[in-house]
């Protein structure tokens, strides 16, 4: 049984070695070339001239490829082509690719990059949702608007109501491996590339449009990235696109890495979102209607905005059901970074509006927070199947299990009376001030966009016995290859050793999804079941012939393939079948049933299912300054039955502190041109050791997934961001100490705003 | 590798890496150990993370006779490894073999991407040889983004007391056969020595730890022209005592003074602990720090609220100077062509410093606003108070006004909350990325009730001290 094992990562001893390659590790040849871009440092406008010689001229420089030398497509977009590889003309974000240089070094290419000089035509920059909605600067023709029951007739006639405006800050995804590929032109103009993405089938797509040539000419490695976290989505697509274009014109290997620097100022982050929002609710703190206004800044192309405006209103009614439900999502277009997709895809945003709504109506009403969560819940799965509950979507919720999780969590965490005790430390105590947060999560898997839902495989069994797998799912950290290896070994009844995993290859499996959307366990995973079960099929067919048994008495386990009473190693099974002609390799094919929906009108059942996870979180802030720090975290989650609760237990600690850090200390600043000042760990300021948890206890729920899902397990790669919720709703009953009128505190909660918040309260202002 | 012209101040190099004896010649003298060993050496194993000492991904272990440390290989240039031994990732267990922090980081899932993890298996190797415990601060310098930590910090536990690893000694013992070869002009030996270089030529760049130049290369992509590499000039890496005062050396690292005011400055001990990270700090000198005339440096504040000193040197003249004169204005410091910052003189003296650093992150982080509070308090009356500030204007500087509005007074609330009322008088703090000029005034202002408190020793007044 290698299903459900606390195996470690597969690459563990070539990462502690220094051992595992990632892209720019590769040996390359000595004639390889190294790129960068040329950025702009102007928000918006027009290139009037542009002066390249200095950087012709300069060391090292091979040559400087502007838009009008590009031979086919100039664009890298994943979604509506409206994001060129370089300027043609325009400007539209302060670090975007005006020019690429080609250099015999990475050094002189940076260095040469700088030299240009531009002269531009400025215009006045759209920065702010503020002023994007003045100049109604947007993508799509309106808002989308989703709706349930009747918000305008339910709301005026609720006994209670709160309203305000949460402004919710963006997030760099700062994988420590910066983006980075490499391109190795072959003949016949076939072209190679290793890109660090999590998408390799669209840095196919991209380069094959750049270069006028059929997908069938490039091929797509990865081994493995260091780190992704929806970074490395769409955003690697300009770096593969100019290594080939590159390598193409020159006929040498080219190589693009950006510097850390370069990597923020160019590259997409989390989008920044503004939730207005109005909350009717009855004596006992149950919500009838909200209506919600998300407004969000979605920089300067669509890239994958729209998709994840959805899933922010697709999250907005969280855990709770809420019979009177508006939802109107604004996508706005401004000069600055493209926002991309982030871990979570919106979900955070919508969700975190939904978890401020609560807290406010809990402080309206003196409530606790906790049992005004309970009380709004969605109906439990355990109940009648006629009583359980629809989403604003119209989806039912089926699987609802955050009752007893939570009630679990609020016995393990010891949650009352240690609410008590940090009562009585905030009346005696006037500088330190403790809180305790909670917050559930419900976050829907499946791709949003139906057809992506599918996966293939690749697996070969060899005449030895040994077997490579292959499949459409990329490696970023999360430990998605050594889940999928536990599943091939599982089905041939074999130990770990004899399974090989291999890079993310578009030659092996063609037209695949991004490793996104936290489905590559789940899709690929059944891939490589069905491409396994296939072979097995045909090798216990085979053997049960040449034994005289039937198909059912062959079971494969612990390396033996059993015919009846007669036992073979899978080594020598395999040789069997080899010379008995049989075809030992195969395909495999997932696609996901049972979704589908509207997105423009916001119903049908868009996830498979849902996975469910619940924090407490305390915290103590400092009230002369904001500083704020997490105590103690308790949290439980949802796996299903995992697949290897080691991996999983490690995706929810670091996911929970990355969604913290979202929330605390990670501040994008941009100035008033619409640069980004915060560019680099110097200034941005992702948690480091000291800010996990002092108490950090993790325990998985265990109960299999009720649909038919990989080995009953759940998908694990984003919901977990969200528990870190929970750590704002901490530092908020921690401010709330301070007096009586609600904090409206914005996120992230930087120790200025905490101490801005401390003292509205105070003061009463 | 980056072809450079060849020029007169390139410089022959030697140390061990991996057990290895490297000799250079002709080095191009801003060349980074990181460029170094993965563009020359296909050692890749040690990864580039910012390229600006933030993050760890570049870890090595550096040591020679006396001390073993973590650095960052991004902004250390080959001169500064002169004569010493440098462990790479590769080089931490023998081939086919995992080291006991190797083992225990696989055992404990402390990797996911794994492009921190050679950084981290650097540290951590450092730190247990070290002996040093305080994991959150050893490992301060080096950033995961998928753990969340607490399987690194757990391994990192699990290896605390380890045997010493076999290379150690035997490096050791190869730097003492190993025939170093002879320094140039660029790297001094003595204080002498510099000072009569930077009188032949005034346009020199001194390269004391390198950790604020180093990014002038990696990051501003400068040619720094002539430098000199201090590192060889032991006799300014010293910490001289006298009756009533220490000398410290300009080249005596932050650690060094970390370790050396535990007990004689522990506020100034606990502030230098949040000085950047454990990798700069065993880099970044005292010297470089106050000479590059930051106007968010920590060291600055807390010896100006000390009353310290500074001796500067030019030549065979030395001329002594307070500490809060030698910061002009922002980017300008009294220091004459020629000359350098030799020693800085800090005063013995029955103290009642307490510096408050705020950040957004607790560590490794620049200080949005520094507070050092140094009051003299005698029968309830407050005889004497240095108050100085970081981050509040374009230098370290103390808040006279306030000062003054204190000095003569009854050590009591009403006092602080006068002194409070001055802090606009001394200081117009601007907005940038860390915090903005409301918060940073309002922020320095609670700095006082919070000494106030501190030193009643009333009440629990810092969010570190919280432990449940």
């Amino acid at each position: 049984m290698t299903i459900s094992q606390c195996l470690p990562h597969d690459s563990g001893h070539l990462h502690v070695t220094g051992r595992a390659h990632y892209v720019d590790d590769i040996p390359v040849p000595r004639d390889c070339l190294h790129l960068a871009f040329g950025l702009s440092d102007l928000a918006a406008g027009q290139i009037k001239d542009i002066d390249l010689a200095p950087v012709q001229n300069a060391e090292g420089v091979v040559a400087v490829i502007t838009a009008t030398d590009l031979p086919f497509a100039n664009d890298v977009s994943p979604s509506a082509h409206d994001e060129p590889l370089l300027s043609d003309g325009r400007v539209h974000y302060i670090g975007q690719p005006l020019f690429l240089v080609v250099a015999t070094s990475h050094h002189l290419a940076r260095r040469a990059a700088r030299l240009a000089k531009v002269e531009y035509i400025s215009h006045p920059p759209i920065l702010t949702i503020d002023e994007a909605l003045e100049k109604n600067s947007r993508f799509e023709d309106g808002p989308r608007i989703y709706s349930r029951g009747d918000v305008a007739y339910a709301l005026p006639k609720c006994a209670h109501h709160v309203s305000g405006r949460f402004e919710i800050g963006g997030q760099e995804h700062f994988y420590l491996e910066s983006q980075a590929a490499l391109a190795i032109p072959q003949e016949d103009q076939g072209m190679v590339v290793h890109s660090s993405t999590q998408h390799p089938t669209e840095i196919q797509h991209k380069v094959a449009d750049a270069l006028g040539i059929g997908m069938h000419d490039v091929r797509v490695e990865t081994r493995r990235m260091g780190g992704g976290f929806g970074g490395k989505e769409s955003q690697g697509n300009a770096l593969a696109v100019a290594c080939a274009v590159a390598a193409s014109k020159t006929g040498k290997p080219c190589k693009m890495r950006y510097d850390r620097d370069d990597d923020m100022l160019i590259t997409g982050k989390r989008h920044e979102f503004r939730i207005d929002y109005t909350v009717g609710f009855d004596d006992d703190g149950r919500l009838i209607a909200v209506d919600f206004v998300h407004y969000t800044r979605a920089g300067w192309a669509q890239d994958l905005t729209l998709p994840v405006a959805d899933r922010a209103m697709l999250h907005a009614d969280n855990a709770y059901y809420i019979p009177h439900m508006r939802i109107e999502s604004h996508r706005l277009k401004t000069n600055t970074q493209s926002a991309t997709a982030f871990r979570g895809f919106g979900g955070p945003q919508g969700m975190l509006g939904m978890e401020r709504v609560i807290d406010h109506v809990a402080h309206y009403l003196g409530r606790d927070p906790v049992a005004l969560r309970k009380l709004n819940y969605y109906v439990a799965a355990s109940a009648p199947k006629a009583q359980h509950q629809t989403t604003p979507y119209g989806m039912q919720v089926q699987d609802f299990i955050l009752h007893e999780m939570t009630d679990d969590l609020l016995k393990t965490s010891d949650y009352y009376d240690r609410r008590r005790a940090i009562d009585e430390w905030n009346a005696t105590n006037p500088i330190i001030k403790r809180g305790i947060g909670f917050s559930p999560v419900k976050f829907g898997i499946s791709f949003t966009l139906t057809h992506l839902n599918q996966a293939g495989a690749l697996v070969h069994v060899y005449q030895d016995g040994t077997l490579r797998l292959n499949h459409g799912g990329t490696e970023m950290g999360q430990g998605l290859f050594q889940k999928v290896a536990q599943v091939a070994a599982h089905v041939f009844g074999t130990s770990m050793d004899v399974v090989k995993i291999t890079a993310t290859d578009t030659a092996k499996v063609p037209n695949t999804s991004a490793t996104a959307a936290s489905s590559g366990s789940d899709l690929n995973g059944m891939a490589v079941k069905d491409a396994c079960e296939k072979i097995r099929q045909r090798m216990a067919a085979f053997l049960a012939d040449q034994f005289g048994k039937q198909i059912e008495d062959v079971n494969f386990r612990d390396n033996q393939v059993h015919i009846g009473r007669r036992v073979l190693s899978f080594k020598k099974a395999a040789q069997l079948c080899y010379e008995g002609r049989i075809s030992l390799s195969s395909t495999g094919f997932y696609k996901t049933p049972d979704v589908a929906w509207d997105r423009i009108r916001g119903q049908g059942r868009p996830f498979f299912y849902f996975a469910y996870g619940a924090a407490m979180t305390e915290v103590a802030i400092d009230t002369l300054t904001g500083e704020n720090r997490i105590l103690r975290t308790d949290i439980l989650h949802d796996t299903g039955t995992s697949l290897n609760p080691a991996l999983d237990i490690g995706q929810i600690q670091g996911a929970y502190v990355q969604g913290a850090g979202w929330l605390t200390s990670e501040e994008l600043v941009w100035d008033g041109m619409g640069r980004l000042r915060t560019h680099a760990p110097s200034t941005y300021k992702i948690p480091a050791m000291a800010d996990r948890p002092d108490t950090f206890n993790v325990s998985l729920w265990g109960q299999e997934n009720p649909m038919m899902s990989i080995y009953r397990s759940k998908a694990v790669g984003e919901p977990p961001f969200m528990l870190g919720i929970s750590t704002l709703m901490a530092i908020n009953h921690a401010v709330s100490s301070c007096g009586k009128l609600y904090h409206h505190l914005d996120v992230p909660a930087t120790p200025e705003r905490v101490l801005a918040a401390v003292e509205r309260v105070r003061n009463g202002l | 590798m980056a072809t450079v012209p060849r020029r007169a101040n390139h410089m022959n190099i030697s140390f061990l890496l991996n057990g290895e004896n490297v000799d250079l010649c002709n080095v191009h003298p801003t060349t980074t150990l990181l460029d170094f060993l993965r563009e020359r050496r296909g050692l890749t194993g040690t990864k580039e993370g910012c390229n600006e000492g933030d993050c760890g991904a570049c870890t090595v272990v550096v040591f020679d006779h006396r001390a073993l440390y973590p650095l960052n290989a991004c902004i250390l240039f080959l001169p500064q490894l002169h004569g010493k031994a440098v462990r790479t990732v590769e080089g931490l267990s023998a081939p086919d073999e995992l080291s006991i922090v190797q083992k225990a980081m696989i055992d404990m899932h402390g990797s996911q991407c794994g492009f921190c993890t050679p950084g981290f298996v650097a540290s951590m190797t450092a730190a247990a040889i070290n002996g040093d415990r305080d994991h959150d601060t050893t490992l301060a310098g080096n950033l995961c983004r998928c753990t969340g930590y607490q399987p690194i910090y757990d391994a990192a536990r699990a290896c605390e007391g380890m045997p010493l690893p076999a290379w150690l000694a035997s490096d050791r013992e190869a730097l003492a056969g190993c025939g170093i070869t002879e320094l140039t002009a660029a790297q001094p030996r003595s204080s002498d020595a510099l000072a009569s270089l930077l009188i032949e030529k005034p346009q020199t760049r001194m390269i004391a730890g390198g950790t604020d130049v180093g990014l002038w290369v990696t990051k501003h992509l400068r040619d720094l022209g002539d430098v000199a590499f201090l590192n060889q000039a032991t006799d300014l890496a010293q910490i001289a005592e006298t009756e009533d005062a220490w000398h410290i050396g300009c080249m005596v690292t932050i650690e060094q003074l970390r370790i050396w005011a535990v007990d004689r400055l522990p506020a100034f001990a606990n502030l230098l602990r949040r000085y950047a990270s454990t990798q700069i700090r065993m880099a970044a000198t005292l010297g470089g720090n106050i000479a590059n005339g930051s106007p968010i440096g920590d060291s600055a504040p807390a010896l100006i609220a000390l009353g310290a000193q500074l001796e500067l040197r030019r030549g065979a003249d030395r001329r002594r100077i307070p500490l809060e004169r030698f910061f002009i204005d922002y980017g300008k410091q009294d220091l004459r062509p020629s000359e350098f910052v030799e020693t800085i003189i800090v005063p013995k003296s029955d103290n009642r410093l307490r510096c408050y650093k705020l950040s957004k992150r607790f560590d490794q982080d620049i200080s949005a606003v520094l507070g050092c509070f140094n009051l003299d308090v005698q029968d309830g009356i407050i005889r004497s108070a240095t108050i100085t500030f970081g981050g509040m204007a374009g230098v370290p500087k103390r808040a006279t006004q306030a000062e003054h509005a204190m000095i003569g007074k009854a050590w009591a609330l009403e006092t602080v909350h006068a002194a409070m009322d001055r802090l606009s008088d001394d200081f117009s703090p601007l907005s940038d990325m860390r915090a903005s000029a409301g918060y940073r005034r309002q922020a320095a202002q609670n700095m006082f009730l919070r000494y106030f408190h501190d030193i009643q020793g009333t009440d629990v007044t810092q969010v570190h001290e919280v432990r449940l």
